[in-house]
Protein backbone atom coordinates (compact mmCIF):
# COMPACT_ATOMS: atom_id res chain seq x y z
CA UNK A 1 0.00 0.00 0.00
CA UNK A 2 1.07 3.33 -1.04
CA UNK A 3 0.08 6.75 0.48
CA UNK A 4 -0.72 9.09 -2.78
CA UNK A 5 -2.45 12.03 -3.13
CA UNK A 6 -5.50 12.51 -5.29
CA UNK A 7 -3.63 14.35 -8.13
CA UNK A 8 -1.40 11.57 -8.31
CA UNK A 9 -3.62 8.50 -7.77
CA UNK A 10 -6.29 9.50 -10.39
CA UNK A 11 -3.16 10.67 -12.51
CA UNK A 12 -2.68 7.35 -12.85
CA UNK A 13 -5.57 6.67 -15.17
CA UNK A 14 -5.68 6.67 -18.72
CA UNK A 15 -8.21 7.95 -21.45
CA UNK A 16 -9.99 4.65 -22.28
CA UNK A 17 -9.58 2.79 -18.82
CA UNK A 18 -12.33 0.44 -17.33
CA UNK A 19 -13.21 1.77 -14.06
CA UNK A 20 -15.15 0.37 -11.27
CA UNK A 21 -16.41 2.53 -8.65
CA UNK A 22 -17.99 1.43 -5.31
CA UNK A 23 -21.55 3.13 -4.46
CA UNK A 24 -25.20 2.70 -4.25
CA UNK A 25 -26.98 5.63 -5.13
CA UNK A 26 -24.05 7.52 -4.04
CA UNK A 27 -23.39 5.95 -0.95
CA UNK A 28 -19.97 4.39 -0.17
CA UNK A 29 -18.72 5.99 -3.57
CA UNK A 30 -15.14 7.52 -3.37
CA UNK A 31 -16.63 11.31 -4.12
CA UNK A 32 -13.42 12.97 -3.95
CA UNK A 33 -11.76 10.64 -6.49
CA UNK A 34 -14.62 11.33 -9.09
CA UNK A 35 -14.28 15.10 -8.46
CA UNK A 36 -10.67 14.82 -8.96
CA UNK A 37 -11.71 12.50 -12.59
CA UNK A 38 -13.75 14.98 -13.49
CA UNK A 39 -11.15 18.01 -12.61
CA UNK A 40 -8.47 15.90 -14.93
CA UNK A 41 -10.77 15.17 -17.81
CA UNK A 42 -10.25 11.78 -18.15
CA UNK A 43 -12.12 10.83 -21.77
CA UNK A 44 -13.69 7.51 -23.08
CA UNK A 45 -14.11 5.30 -19.69
CA UNK A 46 -15.83 2.50 -19.45
CA UNK A 47 -17.99 2.58 -15.90
CA UNK A 48 -18.76 -0.38 -14.24
CA UNK A 49 -20.96 0.67 -11.39
CA UNK A 50 -24.49 -0.46 -9.49
CA UNK A 51 -26.09 2.73 -10.66
CA UNK A 52 -25.47 6.39 -12.53
CA UNK A 53 -26.83 8.00 -9.09
CA UNK A 54 -27.95 11.64 -10.12
CA UNK A 55 -27.08 14.18 -11.33
CA UNK A 56 -24.43 16.28 -8.95
CA UNK A 57 -23.82 13.33 -7.11
CA UNK A 58 -21.10 9.84 -7.11
CA UNK A 59 -20.72 8.80 -10.24
CA UNK A 60 -23.78 10.76 -11.87
CA UNK A 61 -20.55 13.47 -12.05
CA UNK A 62 -18.89 11.79 -14.65
CA UNK A 63 -21.92 10.99 -16.85
CA UNK A 64 -22.82 15.34 -16.69
CA UNK A 65 -18.82 16.07 -17.77
CA UNK A 66 -19.14 13.69 -20.40
CA UNK A 67 -16.39 11.44 -19.98
CA UNK A 68 -17.91 7.88 -19.98
CA UNK A 69 -17.91 5.92 -23.12
CA UNK A 70 -19.88 3.35 -21.42
CA UNK A 71 -21.66 2.39 -18.18
CA UNK A 72 -21.99 -1.08 -17.25
CA UNK A 73 -24.94 -1.03 -14.32
CA UNK A 74 -28.09 -2.61 -12.96
CA UNK A 75 -30.05 1.06 -12.50
CA UNK A 76 -30.04 4.36 -14.52
CA UNK A 77 -33.47 5.34 -13.36
CA UNK A 78 -32.82 7.83 -11.17
CA UNK A 79 -30.21 10.27 -13.69
CA UNK A 80 -32.04 11.71 -16.41
CA UNK A 81 -28.74 12.84 -18.05
CA UNK A 82 -28.18 9.25 -18.26
CA UNK A 83 -31.46 8.38 -20.86
CA UNK A 84 -30.83 11.46 -22.58
CA UNK A 85 -27.01 10.29 -23.55
CA UNK A 86 -28.09 6.62 -24.09
CA UNK A 87 -31.09 7.55 -26.01
CA UNK A 88 -28.72 10.12 -28.24
CA UNK A 89 -26.32 7.35 -28.16
CA UNK A 90 -23.49 9.01 -26.38
CA UNK A 91 -23.32 6.73 -24.18
CA UNK A 92 -23.65 2.93 -24.07
CA UNK A 93 -25.64 1.27 -21.56
CA UNK A 94 -25.25 -2.38 -20.60
CA UNK A 95 -27.70 -2.92 -18.06
CA UNK A 96 -26.96 -6.38 -16.18
CA UNK A 97 -29.92 -7.36 -12.73
CA UNK A 98 -27.84 -6.43 -9.74
CA UNK A 99 -27.69 -9.46 -8.57
CA UNK A 100 -26.11 -10.58 -11.45
CA UNK A 101 -23.86 -7.57 -11.83
CA UNK A 102 -22.29 -8.72 -7.73
CA UNK A 103 -21.71 -11.87 -9.71
CA UNK A 104 -19.89 -10.91 -12.29
CA UNK A 105 -17.95 -8.80 -10.13
CA UNK A 106 -17.41 -11.53 -7.73
CA UNK A 107 -16.61 -14.01 -10.41
CA UNK A 108 -13.81 -11.44 -11.92
CA UNK A 109 -12.56 -11.19 -8.53
CA UNK A 110 -11.98 -14.69 -7.73
CA UNK A 111 -10.85 -16.28 -10.86
CA UNK A 112 -13.94 -17.92 -12.02
CA UNK A 113 -14.68 -18.09 -15.61
CA UNK A 114 -18.37 -17.07 -14.82
CA UNK A 115 -21.61 -18.07 -12.99
CA UNK A 116 -24.92 -19.41 -13.20
CA UNK A 117 -27.77 -17.83 -12.19
CA UNK A 118 -31.20 -18.54 -12.38
CA UNK A 119 -32.43 -14.67 -12.95
CA UNK A 120 -33.11 -13.45 -16.46
CA UNK A 121 -33.84 -16.80 -17.94
CA UNK A 122 -36.43 -16.05 -20.10
CA UNK A 123 -36.12 -12.51 -20.36
CA UNK A 124 -34.58 -9.71 -22.23
CA UNK A 125 -31.45 -10.57 -20.54
CA UNK A 126 -31.37 -13.67 -22.26
CA UNK A 127 -30.30 -11.96 -24.94
CA UNK A 128 -26.93 -13.50 -26.75
CA UNK A 129 -26.26 -15.66 -23.76
CA UNK A 130 -25.38 -19.42 -23.28
CA UNK A 131 -28.05 -21.52 -21.16
CA UNK A 132 -27.04 -24.81 -19.00
CA UNK A 133 -29.56 -27.28 -17.86
CA UNK A 134 -28.31 -28.42 -14.41
CA UNK A 135 -30.69 -30.85 -12.42
CA UNK A 136 -33.66 -29.89 -15.03
CA UNK A 137 -33.40 -26.22 -14.10
CA UNK A 138 -32.04 -23.85 -16.29
CA UNK A 139 -29.37 -21.11 -15.69
CA UNK A 140 -27.62 -18.47 -17.35
CA UNK A 141 -23.99 -18.23 -18.31
CA UNK A 142 -22.76 -14.46 -16.86
CA UNK A 143 -19.40 -13.78 -17.71
CA UNK A 144 -17.37 -12.30 -15.14
CA UNK A 145 -16.09 -8.24 -14.73
CA UNK A 146 -12.92 -7.11 -14.18
CA UNK A 147 -11.81 -3.69 -14.56
CA UNK A 148 -8.46 -1.73 -15.14
CA UNK A 149 -9.24 0.16 -11.88
CA UNK A 150 -11.07 -0.03 -8.84
CA UNK A 151 -12.33 3.60 -6.93
CA UNK A 152 -13.18 2.13 -3.49
CA UNK A 153 -14.74 4.16 -0.54
CA UNK A 154 -13.54 2.79 3.00
CA UNK A 155 -14.47 4.20 6.29
CA UNK A 156 -11.20 3.12 7.86
CA UNK A 157 -7.86 1.70 7.11
CA UNK A 158 -4.86 1.16 9.23
CA UNK A 159 -1.13 2.02 8.33
CA UNK A 160 -0.95 -1.43 5.98
CA UNK A 161 -3.73 -1.10 4.52
CA UNK A 162 -6.25 -3.17 5.67
CA UNK A 163 -10.13 -1.50 5.19
CA UNK A 164 -13.43 -1.64 6.90
CA UNK A 165 -16.61 0.39 5.37
CA UNK A 166 -19.67 1.39 7.54
CA UNK A 167 -23.07 0.73 7.53
CA UNK A 168 -24.86 0.15 4.14
CA UNK A 169 -21.70 2.31 2.32
CA UNK A 170 -19.86 -1.14 2.30
CA UNK A 171 -22.38 -2.23 -0.68
CA UNK A 172 -19.60 -3.60 -3.81
CA UNK A 173 -16.67 -1.92 -2.25
CA UNK A 174 -15.23 -5.07 -0.53
CA UNK A 175 -16.09 -7.06 -4.09
CA UNK A 176 -15.15 -4.34 -6.68
CA UNK A 177 -11.51 -4.20 -4.36
CA UNK A 178 -11.12 -8.00 -5.71
CA UNK A 179 -11.92 -7.48 -9.08
CA UNK A 180 -9.33 -4.36 -10.67
CA UNK A 181 -5.67 -4.79 -11.87
CA UNK A 182 -4.97 -1.40 -9.70
CA UNK A 183 -6.97 -0.39 -6.79
CA UNK A 184 -7.43 2.87 -5.66
CA UNK A 185 -9.20 3.89 -2.05
CA UNK A 186 -10.70 7.09 -0.38
CA UNK A 187 -11.01 6.76 3.07
CA UNK A 188 -12.89 8.74 5.98
CA UNK A 189 -10.61 7.88 8.70
CA UNK A 190 -6.72 6.53 9.04
CA UNK A 191 -6.69 4.17 12.11
CA UNK A 192 -3.56 3.22 14.09
CA UNK A 193 -2.55 -0.73 12.72
CA UNK A 194 -4.43 -3.12 15.12
CA UNK A 195 -7.55 -0.87 15.71
CA UNK A 196 -9.36 -2.50 13.05
CA UNK A 197 -9.64 -6.14 14.50
CA UNK A 198 -8.48 -9.03 12.28
CA UNK A 199 -11.89 -10.52 12.65
CA UNK A 200 -13.76 -6.80 11.29
CA UNK A 201 -11.18 -6.14 8.22
CA UNK A 202 -13.50 -7.15 5.29
CA UNK A 203 -10.75 -6.14 2.46
CA UNK A 204 -7.07 -7.20 3.61
CA UNK A 205 -4.29 -5.15 2.81
CA UNK A 206 -2.64 -6.73 0.45
CA UNK A 207 -5.34 -5.98 -2.44
CA UNK A 208 -5.06 -2.51 -1.71
CA UNK A 209 -2.08 -0.50 -4.04
CA UNK A 210 -3.02 2.99 -3.57
CA UNK A 211 -4.75 4.49 -0.43
CA UNK A 212 -5.98 8.83 -0.91
CA UNK A 213 -5.91 10.22 2.56
CA UNK A 214 -5.47 13.89 2.21
CA UNK A 215 -8.15 16.22 1.86
CA UNK A 216 -8.29 20.23 2.14
CA UNK A 217 -8.55 21.45 5.62
CA UNK A 218 -12.34 21.66 6.40
CA UNK A 219 -14.00 19.26 4.39
CA UNK B 1 -59.48 4.77 2.80
CA UNK B 2 -57.41 5.04 -0.48
CA UNK B 3 -56.77 2.57 -2.65
CA UNK B 4 -53.22 2.29 -1.39
CA UNK B 5 -54.05 1.99 2.07
CA UNK B 6 -56.36 -0.72 1.17
CA UNK B 7 -53.13 -2.62 -0.82
CA UNK B 8 -50.77 -1.84 2.12
CA UNK B 9 -53.44 -3.13 5.33
CA UNK B 10 -53.99 -6.28 3.12
CA UNK B 11 -50.41 -7.60 2.21
CA UNK B 12 -49.19 -6.42 5.86
CA UNK B 13 -51.71 -9.38 6.81
CA UNK B 14 -49.59 -11.95 5.08
CA UNK B 15 -46.64 -10.88 7.22
CA UNK B 16 -45.83 -13.27 10.19
CA UNK B 17 -43.44 -12.86 12.37
CA UNK B 18 -39.63 -14.11 11.92
CA UNK B 19 -39.86 -13.10 8.14
CA UNK B 20 -37.25 -11.59 6.31
CA UNK B 21 -39.18 -9.75 3.63
CA UNK B 22 -38.08 -6.72 1.16
CA UNK B 23 -40.02 -4.40 -0.05
CA UNK B 24 -39.93 -2.31 -3.48
CA UNK B 25 -40.44 1.10 -4.12
CA UNK B 26 -43.94 2.90 -4.09
CA UNK B 27 -47.23 1.37 -2.25
CA UNK B 28 -44.79 -1.82 -1.27
CA UNK B 29 -42.90 0.58 1.17
CA UNK B 30 -46.82 1.69 2.77
CA UNK B 31 -46.76 -2.33 4.17
CA UNK B 32 -44.03 -1.46 7.03
CA UNK B 33 -47.02 0.93 7.97
CA UNK B 34 -49.63 -1.83 8.61
CA UNK B 35 -48.15 -4.55 10.25
CA UNK B 36 -50.55 -6.32 12.96
CA UNK B 37 -49.74 -5.81 16.52
CA UNK B 38 -47.77 -8.00 17.39
CA UNK B 39 -46.20 -9.00 14.37
CA UNK B 40 -42.08 -8.43 13.98
CA UNK B 41 -40.22 -8.94 11.47
CA UNK B 42 -37.02 -8.31 9.45
CA UNK B 43 -37.07 -5.82 6.59
CA UNK B 44 -34.46 -6.29 4.13
CA UNK B 45 -33.00 -3.27 2.17
CA UNK B 46 -31.05 -4.78 -0.85
CA UNK B 47 -28.12 -2.06 -0.49
CA UNK B 48 -27.05 -4.44 2.25
CA UNK B 49 -29.46 -4.29 5.26
CA UNK B 50 -31.07 -6.29 8.03
CA UNK B 51 -33.54 -4.56 10.10
CA UNK B 52 -34.32 -1.58 8.26
CA UNK B 53 -36.48 0.82 10.35
CA UNK B 54 -37.80 4.23 9.71
CA UNK B 55 -36.01 7.18 10.80
CA UNK B 56 -37.56 7.79 14.46
CA UNK B 57 -36.05 11.35 14.89
CA UNK B 58 -35.30 14.40 13.05
CA UNK B 59 -31.88 14.77 12.98
CA UNK B 60 -30.74 11.79 13.30
CA UNK B 61 -30.14 11.12 9.25
CA UNK B 62 -26.77 9.90 8.02
CA UNK B 63 -25.47 9.45 4.91
CA UNK B 64 -23.82 5.48 5.61
CA UNK B 65 -27.05 4.11 6.33
CA UNK B 66 -29.67 3.99 3.46
CA UNK B 67 -32.20 2.05 1.98
CA UNK B 68 -32.84 0.93 -1.44
CA UNK B 69 -34.26 4.23 -2.70
CA UNK B 70 -31.37 5.96 -1.38
CA UNK B 71 -33.35 7.55 1.45
CA UNK B 72 -32.09 7.64 5.10
CA UNK B 73 -33.23 5.16 7.31
CA UNK B 74 -32.24 3.58 10.95
CA UNK B 75 -31.27 -0.14 11.89
CA UNK B 76 -33.40 -1.78 14.93
CA UNK B 77 -31.33 -3.27 17.37
CA UNK B 78 -29.61 -6.05 16.25
CA UNK B 79 -29.51 -5.56 12.49
CA UNK B 80 -26.55 -6.26 10.67
CA UNK B 81 -25.17 -5.14 7.25
CA UNK B 82 -23.13 -6.37 4.41
CA UNK B 83 -21.77 -6.64 1.19
CA UNK B 84 -23.92 -6.25 -2.36
CA UNK B 85 -22.75 -10.23 -3.27
CA UNK B 86 -24.04 -11.23 0.41
CA UNK B 87 -27.52 -9.30 0.00
CA UNK B 88 -28.17 -11.06 -3.41
CA UNK B 89 -27.32 -14.30 -2.13
CA UNK B 90 -30.18 -13.92 0.33
CA UNK B 91 -32.22 -12.83 -2.25
CA UNK B 92 -31.95 -15.49 -5.19
CA UNK B 93 -30.46 -18.67 -2.47
CA UNK B 94 -34.06 -18.41 -1.37
CA UNK B 95 -33.52 -16.93 1.95
CA UNK B 96 -35.70 -14.17 1.95
CA UNK B 97 -39.42 -15.02 2.82
CA UNK B 98 -41.41 -12.87 1.16
CA UNK B 99 -40.97 -9.72 -1.23
CA UNK B 100 -43.76 -7.32 -2.33
CA UNK B 101 -43.18 -5.30 -5.49
CA UNK B 102 -44.68 -2.95 -7.73
CA UNK B 103 -45.63 -3.84 -11.01
CA UNK B 104 -46.96 -2.65 -14.45
CA UNK B 105 -48.26 -5.94 -15.68
CA UNK B 106 -49.37 -9.45 -14.82
CA UNK B 107 -50.54 -11.80 -17.25
CA UNK B 108 -53.58 -14.82 -16.12
CA UNK B 109 -50.30 -17.52 -15.39
CA UNK B 110 -48.59 -14.86 -12.87
CA UNK B 111 -45.95 -13.38 -14.98
CA UNK B 112 -44.83 -10.21 -13.96
CA UNK B 113 -43.30 -7.34 -15.70
CA UNK B 114 -42.42 -4.29 -13.66
CA UNK B 115 -38.93 -3.06 -15.38
CA UNK B 116 -39.38 -1.48 -18.51
CA UNK B 117 -41.25 -0.01 -21.19
CA UNK B 118 -39.26 0.11 -24.17
CA UNK B 119 -38.38 2.93 -25.96
CA UNK B 120 -40.10 5.31 -23.34
CA UNK B 121 -39.11 4.19 -19.71
CA UNK B 122 -35.58 2.37 -19.53
CA UNK B 123 -34.47 2.61 -16.25
CA UNK B 124 -32.69 -0.77 -15.44
CA UNK B 125 -34.07 -3.34 -13.14
CA UNK B 126 -32.35 -3.04 -10.23
CA UNK B 127 -32.84 -5.89 -8.07
CA UNK B 128 -36.33 -6.36 -9.71
CA UNK B 129 -35.51 -9.47 -11.15
CA UNK B 130 -33.41 -11.28 -8.71
CA UNK B 131 -36.04 -10.55 -6.42
CA UNK B 132 -38.64 -11.69 -8.70
CA UNK B 133 -36.56 -15.12 -9.05
CA UNK B 134 -35.24 -15.75 -5.91
CA UNK B 135 -37.57 -14.60 -3.39
CA UNK B 136 -39.80 -17.77 -1.45
CA UNK B 137 -43.17 -15.66 -2.65
CA UNK B 138 -43.54 -13.37 -4.48
CA UNK B 139 -46.56 -10.52 -3.54
CA UNK B 140 -47.85 -7.80 -6.12
CA UNK B 141 -49.48 -4.76 -4.80
CA UNK B 142 -50.54 -2.63 -7.51
CA UNK B 143 -53.71 -0.38 -9.00
CA UNK B 144 -55.89 -2.66 -10.48
CA UNK B 145 -56.14 -0.52 -13.46
CA UNK B 146 -53.79 2.35 -14.71
CA UNK B 147 -55.99 5.60 -16.64
CA UNK B 148 -58.96 3.08 -16.62
CA UNK B 149 -57.21 0.05 -18.69
CA UNK B 150 -57.12 -3.53 -17.27
CA UNK B 151 -53.19 -4.34 -15.83
CA UNK B 152 -53.97 -8.04 -15.44
CA UNK B 153 -53.73 -9.30 -18.86
CA UNK B 154 -54.42 -12.80 -20.89
CA UNK B 155 -50.60 -12.00 -21.86
CA UNK B 156 -48.60 -9.16 -21.08
CA UNK B 157 -47.33 -7.20 -23.61
CA UNK B 158 -44.36 -5.60 -21.74
CA UNK B 159 -40.88 -7.63 -21.23
CA UNK B 160 -41.31 -9.77 -18.35
CA UNK B 161 -39.27 -10.03 -14.95
CA UNK B 162 -39.14 -13.21 -14.56
CA UNK B 163 -40.38 -16.66 -16.18
CA UNK B 164 -41.04 -17.40 -12.21
CA UNK B 165 -44.86 -16.65 -11.36
CA UNK B 166 -45.63 -14.56 -8.68
CA UNK B 167 -47.88 -15.91 -5.49
CA UNK B 168 -50.28 -13.19 -5.10
CA UNK B 169 -51.63 -10.03 -6.47
CA UNK B 170 -52.85 -7.43 -3.93
CA UNK B 171 -54.84 -4.58 -5.92
CA UNK B 172 -57.44 -1.59 -4.67
CA UNK B 173 -60.47 -4.20 -6.00
CA UNK B 174 -59.15 -7.93 -5.26
CA UNK B 175 -57.03 -10.40 -3.92
CA UNK B 176 -56.18 -13.24 -6.67
CA UNK B 177 -53.91 -16.35 -6.82
CA UNK B 178 -52.63 -18.68 -9.05
CA UNK B 179 -53.37 -21.91 -7.91
CA UNK B 180 -52.44 -24.71 -10.89
CA UNK B 181 -51.30 -21.43 -13.08
CA UNK B 182 -54.78 -19.68 -13.32
CA UNK B 183 -55.81 -16.52 -12.40
CA UNK B 184 -57.81 -16.92 -9.62
CA UNK B 185 -60.09 -14.50 -7.39
CA UNK B 186 -59.85 -15.08 -3.82
CA UNK B 187 -60.65 -11.85 -2.10
CA UNK B 188 -62.79 -8.47 -3.15
CA UNK B 189 -61.83 -5.31 -1.44
CA UNK B 190 -64.99 -3.57 0.54
CA UNK B 191 -67.51 -2.12 -1.44
CA UNK B 192 -66.09 -4.34 -4.94
CA UNK B 193 -68.83 -6.50 -6.62
CA UNK B 194 -67.02 -9.64 -8.39
CA UNK B 195 -68.85 -8.32 -11.30
CA UNK B 196 -66.63 -5.11 -11.22
CA UNK B 197 -63.71 -7.14 -10.79
CA UNK B 198 -64.20 -9.12 -13.50
CA UNK B 199 -65.12 -6.31 -15.57
CA UNK B 200 -61.75 -4.83 -14.86
CA UNK B 201 -59.95 -7.23 -15.85
CA UNK B 202 -58.74 -8.68 -19.10
CA UNK B 203 -57.08 -12.12 -17.88
CA UNK B 204 -59.35 -15.04 -17.57
CA UNK B 205 -60.56 -14.76 -13.92
CA UNK B 206 -61.31 -18.13 -12.16
CA UNK B 207 -64.19 -17.15 -9.69
CA UNK B 208 -65.56 -19.27 -6.90
CA UNK B 209 -68.64 -19.94 -5.96
CA UNK B 210 -68.43 -17.87 -2.75
CA UNK B 211 -65.69 -14.78 -2.43
CA UNK B 212 -64.80 -13.57 0.46
CA UNK B 213 -64.17 -9.66 1.41
CA UNK B 214 -61.37 -8.66 2.50
CA UNK B 215 -59.99 -8.17 5.67
CA UNK B 216 -58.34 -4.71 6.71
Amino acid sequence: MECVNLEKAIGLIPDGASIMVGGFMGIGTPERLVDELVRQGKRDLTLICNDNARPGVGVGKLVSAGLLKKTISSHIGLNPETQKRMFDKQLEVELTPQGTFAERIRAGGCGLGGVLTPTGVGTLVEEGKRKLEIDGKEYLVETPLHADFALIGAFLCDYVGNLSYALTARNFNPIMAMAADTVIVEIEHIVPTGMISPDHVMTPATLVDYVVVDRPLGS
Amino acid sequence: MDAQEIIARRIARELHSGMLVNLGIGIPTQVANYLPPGVEVWFQSENGLIGTAPLALEGMAQGLLTDAAGRPVAALPGACTFDSAMSFGLIRGGHVDVTVLGALQVDQAGHLANWTIPGKLVPGMGGAMDLATGARRVIIAMQHTAKGKPKILRACDLPLTSTRPVDLVVTDMAVIGFPEGRATLLETAPGVSVEQVVAATEAQLTVPSSVPAMQL
